[in-house]
């Protein structure tokens, strides 16, 4: 444990109000907590910077899955465990609970939240590509009130979001239009556990007579942060998925794909099995194969 | 020395406790060094290895990952209290039977998973065994064995198929 | 002995000794342990691999006065951790060969100063050039230990190797390489040294052998034998990481406990165990054989190269197994081993499970697969017509005396993973598959206990006594560290006597309580200190028979009875035995040739492998173990010992990478270093054949390293059979997968000149 506990500050505001006042005194100065699972990974190994936390653990405003006719909203707080349980994600939005059953284990699902997920922003992260695909919105708060931003507006640059410094994840607000679609969403890791991806691809397409109507391919670990792959995107809408239209989406993936060796992969590898995890799915679009 | 810290009262095993110590130190430490339940073990500070997990208000955590002040009010369930009294509990018993503890060191860890695995599901298949189990690593086993006692843990449960039965290998 | 008689306690799943502590959470490991005025320790370290120690400055915001800090200046004896040689220092003085090597210790009452206090020392270097691989050993263009690089070479010699080419109808050649390997215990490496002037020095350990760091520390502090006690905390997991090791770490305790005048912990964290301690050497092992035209083998030329790191630690013997198991279990008239281990400036290696068989065996056994692909016989085949069978001699001219039963687990390996079946359906199913499936199959031996004339050297003692609440003791310095040391031992005692298993308990692995019968390694216990105990049993019945009229057929009552007798009139009740080398037992250590072991383990695996052309990505399927280890003394033990082998040879095979940056190992923490979950083990099967072996103990041989020897070779046989490409390194990834995949020359043929 290379991390001084005396050395931070750790409060835990009753409600919502509370925290968001607090971190609207002093802006910027408060890094929340919640869950736990970057931040004290961070603290045993001495690299913990953050001298003010605030805990939004047991802040009940934040952990919701809230059901409305057009859209449902996952409150920032809400965990990975959470979302496994949830009978409604499982039945509308079936990518998600899946990636939320591969964050680590069943103890770090019960603690790592889907705001910490996205805040956090390593271009690794499990959940954004699933949200990415189902066109995501995101939901801030703060004691000047709430305003969205599609989720692909987010992630800025690596690690670096659109979120004000007084501001809090609030909510992932997710349409209810994706029941038709066909939907893809694998991840490459190191092992089939406790792994973080070399690469995760994440697809959701409306075929109507063989066209692509509509067509949301996006990506881990393909690029600084998560995002959507919209000039492979672009070879693909409106056409029929042929041989040749599969050859050309492979190539415009690994042009558009922009990896990095380190120390976990090659970018060599990550473009490569990128490519041919989008032709799996577009080999199961071609044969009719049900969601992937 | 401890001015500013606070007093954070919580349940471990079923009894009171009160302890006042930094906000951000881990409940694992105040698990081992300020309630001298060493049951609990530290393999990585990670998350990573599970050989500190215990059952936080019923759910399986990383004692490791929770900042004590996060742990306010809970109740929180370690190996100390999986035996009652003289009584192993029957998970402990089948890991004995069935040779799941080796070295023993990530034993404590891998028996509240176990039992939380058999709390939500008590009559697993192997796929939902092996899944129960992925956050705690075994370096000694093999997890075959571990496996087989948990298996062995349900057989007396009713309800319990033969595919489970078959399924362990 | 007699080694088939009906056994009540040996050969039955009696529950492991101290199971009920483990399992309640009660068994104490080292950083447990609580005392009162227990200070904490920890250790300033190498940023570089190579180099002069030009300063050592100490950061002003810091009060030093608080701190104990210790250099080599502080050291009263020698200043080196001897395994063999005697060139690691205990603590760098003035010049540093690896990166993250011990110059400084720091201890304080808080742990949480010492760690700041760490982070505030600034050392300078003035850096020299560091060498990293085998291949800039061997160049000696920078030589960094003696004057060649060398540690250690051999050279094994039978027939005439240069004899065979010409009549050769095949000639194949092949190189292969492992990895470093970690033993990633879940339980890091932890001391506790105590020290004051009457009692001298005591240290509190997670270790595999007490008398090992009691003969270090008696050397670094200069202090006779009996002022220095170690004792053995239950150690959470070891495979040989906690052989050497342990000896610098309770120096380092130890230092501190002396100067700071208070007893000192030291347990490292995750980050500095992966990074500091001891790994699996790498290897790089080159064949070139001859056959004749019936594939049967005439020559096997073959160099080994080992990676020794920065010391020579254990690197000459990690070499001597290599270089003995490097020529499988097959039969050739004509061999030449020539082995060499190399220093280079990266943490020295050392012991782990297999202990340079597991090197030697994946270069053979990958080999035997391209031979067989390369002159166009069956795999299984090749090795049937090569195979050692009784009489036969090996590449040491050691003539094998027992049964060697390799067609008996070949045909029994293969039966059960219903080999030729799967191979014949997959070959058909991977046309239209994405998913590739393969089997492969290695076989292979393990000898049992030190190399040639070691145990001699050993010379162990070790026995029983019986204490006055009637128990009878076991009497060892062996230690348990998950493999079941407590039971067997136990097990055995209680055979041998005739009393219940709960009769007999284990003595603290203390030195001052315990005879030093050897360290826990090699695979030894069973075999060798198992027979010492089974001797020093009979040895305590004739005493009792004859001092206190003990009858011939006793009750236990009447055994603890005359117990008290025996103590009454004459003392205490003990006995030990030394170690006695079975007959027939001639070694020439300069030539290297005559009886290597005294006995062979023996195994044939199996291993069913998918292969993912979508990721790239191996998976083991399914794994069979067919093994003769002698008698089986446990059986939910010994399976134990074969299901985590193999689990950690698929880690070594697919999973586990050591990633040096500059020397220093960059994938330190447990998210970066991959072994296999719960969910990547595949369903082991294991299978013994038992042919009790009348030198060991109720029949027993060694079990615990012979699992890993064969996962490497079987999976990457698997691998090409199941996509028809070689791959002759590990750990084999799938970002390798893929590199070798996706280029154009994927399906060249293997040489055959």
């Amino acid at each position: 444990m290379r991390g001084n506990a005396g050395a931070h500050e750790l409060i835990a505001p009753a409600n919502l109000a509370a925290a968001l006042e607090l971190i609207a005194a002093a802006p910027g100065e408060w890094t929340p907590i919640a869950g736990g699972t970057e931040l004290m990974v961070a603290h045993a190994a001495g690299r913990l910077t953050a001298n003010k936390l605030v805990s939004l653990w047991r802040i009940s405003e934040l952990r919701f899955i809230d059901e409305a006719p057009g859209a449902i909203a996952i409150g920032g707080g809400t965990t990975f465990s959470d979302l496994r349980a949830s009978k409604l994600v499982a039945a509308e939005f079936p990518l998600l609970a899946r990636s939320a059953s591969w964050i680590g284990s069943i103890a770090n699902q019960a603690r790592a939240t889907l705001g910490g997920n996205l805040v956090n922003g390593s271009p690794a992260a499990d959940s954004p590509p699933a949200l990415l695909v189902y066109d995501a919105e995101i939901e801030f708060i703060s004691v000047r009130g709430k305003r969205r931003i599609p989720y692909s507006a987010f992630h800025t640059g690596y690690k670096l979001n659109a979120m004000a410094n007084d501001e809090l994840l609030f909510a992932v607000n997710l349409p209810r239009r994706f029941r038709q679609h066909r939907q893809y969403l694998r991840k490459v890791g190191t092992r089939r556990a406790m792994a973080i991806a070399k690469v995760a691809l994440g697809a959701t397409a409306l075929m109507q007579e063989g066209i692509v109507r509509e067509i949301r391919i996006a990506a881990a670990s393909l690029a600084p942060f998560p995002m959507r792959l919209q000039q492979t995107e672009s070879i693909l809408l409106g056409q029929e998925i042929s041989p040749t239209k599969i050859h050309g989406a492979r190539s415009a993936l690994l042009a558009e794909a922009k990896p990095i060796d380190d120390i976990r992969s090659t970018a060599q590898y990550r473009k490569n099995v990128g490519a041919n995890l989008l032709e799996e799915f577009l080999l199961e679009l071609c044969s009719g194969n049900a969601t992937r | 020395m401890n001015k500013g810290w606070p007093t954070i009262r919580l349940a471990v095993n079923g009894e009171m406790r009160a302890v006042r110590t930094p906000a951000m130190k881990r409940l694992l430490d105040v698990l081992r060094e300020d309630l001298h339940l060493t049951g609990t073990k530290e393999g990585c500070g990670e998350g990573e290895c599970g050989s500190c997990s215990v059952r936080m208000n019923g759910e399986l955590v990383n004692s490791c990952l929770v900042p004590i002040l996060q742990a306010e009010g809970a109740s929180i369930e370690t190996v100390e209290g999986l035996a009652c009294d003289a009584e192993l509990h029957p998970l402990q018993k089948a890991f004995l039977d069935c040779g799941g503890a080796q070295c023993g060191i990530c034993t404590p860890g891998m028996l509240m998973a176990a039992t939380q695995l058999l709390a939500q599901n008590p009559h697993p298949s192997m796929a939902e065994i092996r899944e129960g189990l992925a956050g705690n690593l075994c370096r000694c086993t093999g997890f075959i064995r571990i496996f087989e006692s948990v298996i062995a843990a349900t057989a007396n449960s009713p309800g319990r198929t033969t595919e489970q039965a078959t399924d362990a290998r | 002995m007699n080694t088939c008689a009906t056994t009540r306690i040996v050969g039955t799943p009696v529950p492991r000794k101290e199971g009920v502590d483990k399992l309640l959470g009660r068994a104490r490991y080292v950083d447990d342990i609580e005392m009162d005025g227990l200070w904490h320790g920890a250790t300033v370290r190498s940023s570089i691999p190579r180099g002069l120690i030009r300063s050592i400055g100490f950061d002003r915001k810091v009060d030093w006065n608080e701190f104990t800090v210790v250099t080599a200046a502080d050291i009263p004896g020698q200043n080196h951790v001897q395994l063999i040689a005697a060139d690691q220092p205990c603590l760098a003085d003035g010049k540093v060969s690896h990166c993250d090597e011990a110059i400084l210790l720091i201890a304080h009452a808080d742990k949480q100063k010492v760690r700041e206090a760490v982070n505030s020392v600034r050392i300078e270097y003035e850096p020299l050039p560091p060498i990293f691989t085998i291949e800039e050993s061997e160049e000696q263009k920078i030589v960094i230990w003696g004057s060649d690089n060398i540690f250690k070479s051999f050279l094994l010699e039978k027939g005439d190797v240069e004899s065979a080419w010409a009549k050769a109808a095949h000639i194949v050649e092949g190189e292969y390489r492992t990895g470093a390997q970690e033993h990633l215990y879940i339980e890091n490496n932890g001391m506790i040294a105590a020290y004051s002037a009457e009692k001298g020095l005591t240290v509190w350990g997670s270790l595999q052998c007490p008398y090992y760091v009691h003969r270090s520390l008696v050397a670094v502090f200069n202090l006779s034998e009996d002022k220095v006690r170690v004792i053995q905390t239950e150690t959470g997991g070891a495979f040989g990481g906690k052989e050497d090791y342990p000896s610098t770490l309770a120096a380092h305790a130890s230092l501190l406990a002396m100067k700071s005048g208070h007893p000192v912990k030291m347990v490292y964290d995750r980050m500095e165990d992966l990074a500091a301690t001891t790994k699996r050497h790498p290897s790089r092992v080159r064949h070139r054989t001859a056959l004749d035209k019936k594939g049967k083998l005439l020559a096997m030329d073959i160099e080994v190269a080992t990676d020794g790191g920065a010391y020579s630690t254990l690197s000459s013997t990690v070499l001597s197994r290599a270089t003995l198991h490097s020529a499988g279990p097959y039969v050739c008239p004509n061999v030449r081993v020539r082995s060499c281990s190399w220093a280079t400036n990266t943490v020295p290696y050392g012991a782990f499970r297999g202990f340079g068989a597991p090197q030697a065996i994946f270069a053979v056994e990958r080999h035997m697969d391209e031979i067989a692909a390369a002159i166009g016989i069956d795999p299984i085949e090749l090795r049937r017509r090569n195979f050692l069978h009784d009489g036969d001699t090996t590449a040491t001219e050691q003539v094998m005396r027992e049964p060697v039963i390799l067609d008996k687990l070949l045909d029994r390996a293969l039966t059960e993973s219903s080999y030729e079946e799967k191979r014949a359906r997959f070959a058909r199913e991977n046309r239209h598959n994405p998913v590739k499936r393969g089997m492969g199959i290695a076989a292979f031996y393990h000898g049992s206990g030190f190399t040639g004339s070691g145990e001699r050297y050993l010379n162990s003692l070790a026995g029983i006594d019986v204490t006055t609440e009637g128990k009878l003791r076991v009497l060892v310095a062996n230690t348990e560290f998950g493999q079941g040391t407590n039971t067997i031992l136990t097990q055995i005692a209680a055979e041998a006597i005739g009393l219940d298993y709960n009769d007999v308990i284990m003595a603290p692995a203390d030195t001052s309580i315990v005879p030093n019968s050897g360290p826990t390694v090699a695979s030894r216990t069973s075999m060798v200190v198992g027979r010492l105990i089974e001797r020093a049993c009979a040895q305590l019945i004739a005493m009792l028979s004859e001092h206190a009229e003990l009858d011939e057929q006793f009750t236990t009552a009447e055994f603890f009875a005359a117990c008290d007798r025996y103590r009454a009139a004459k003392g205490d009740v003990v006995s030990l035995c030394r170690y006695e080398a079975p007959p027939g037992i001639f070694w020439d250590d300069q030539k290297y040739r005559g009886e290597a072991y005294p006995a062979f383990a023996w195994s044939v695996q199996v291993a069913q492998v998918a292969v993912d052309t979508v990721t790239y990505s191996a998976e083991v399927e399914e794994f069979w173990s067919a093994q003769e280890v002698g008698r089986v003394l446990n059986p939910v033990l010994a399976g134990g010992q074969i299901e985590g082998g193999i689990a950690q040879g698929i880690g070594y095979a697919l999973y586990e990478k050591v990633i040096l940056q500059n020397g220093h190992m960059a994938n330190n923490q447990m998210t970066n270093y991959i072994m296999p979950t719960a969910e990547d083990v595949p369903p082991i099967h294991v299978y013994f054949e038992e042919i009790p072996f009348q030198h060991g103990a109720f029949g027993a041989k060694g079990i615990g390293e012979l699992p890993h020897d064969g996962p490497a070779p079987a999976i990457l046989n698997a691998i090409k059979d199941a996509i028809g490409v070689s791959f002759n390194s590990i750990p084999l990834l799938p970002e390798d997968l893929f590199a070798k995949l996706s280029t154009p020359q994927t399906l060249e043929e293997p040489t055959a000149v």
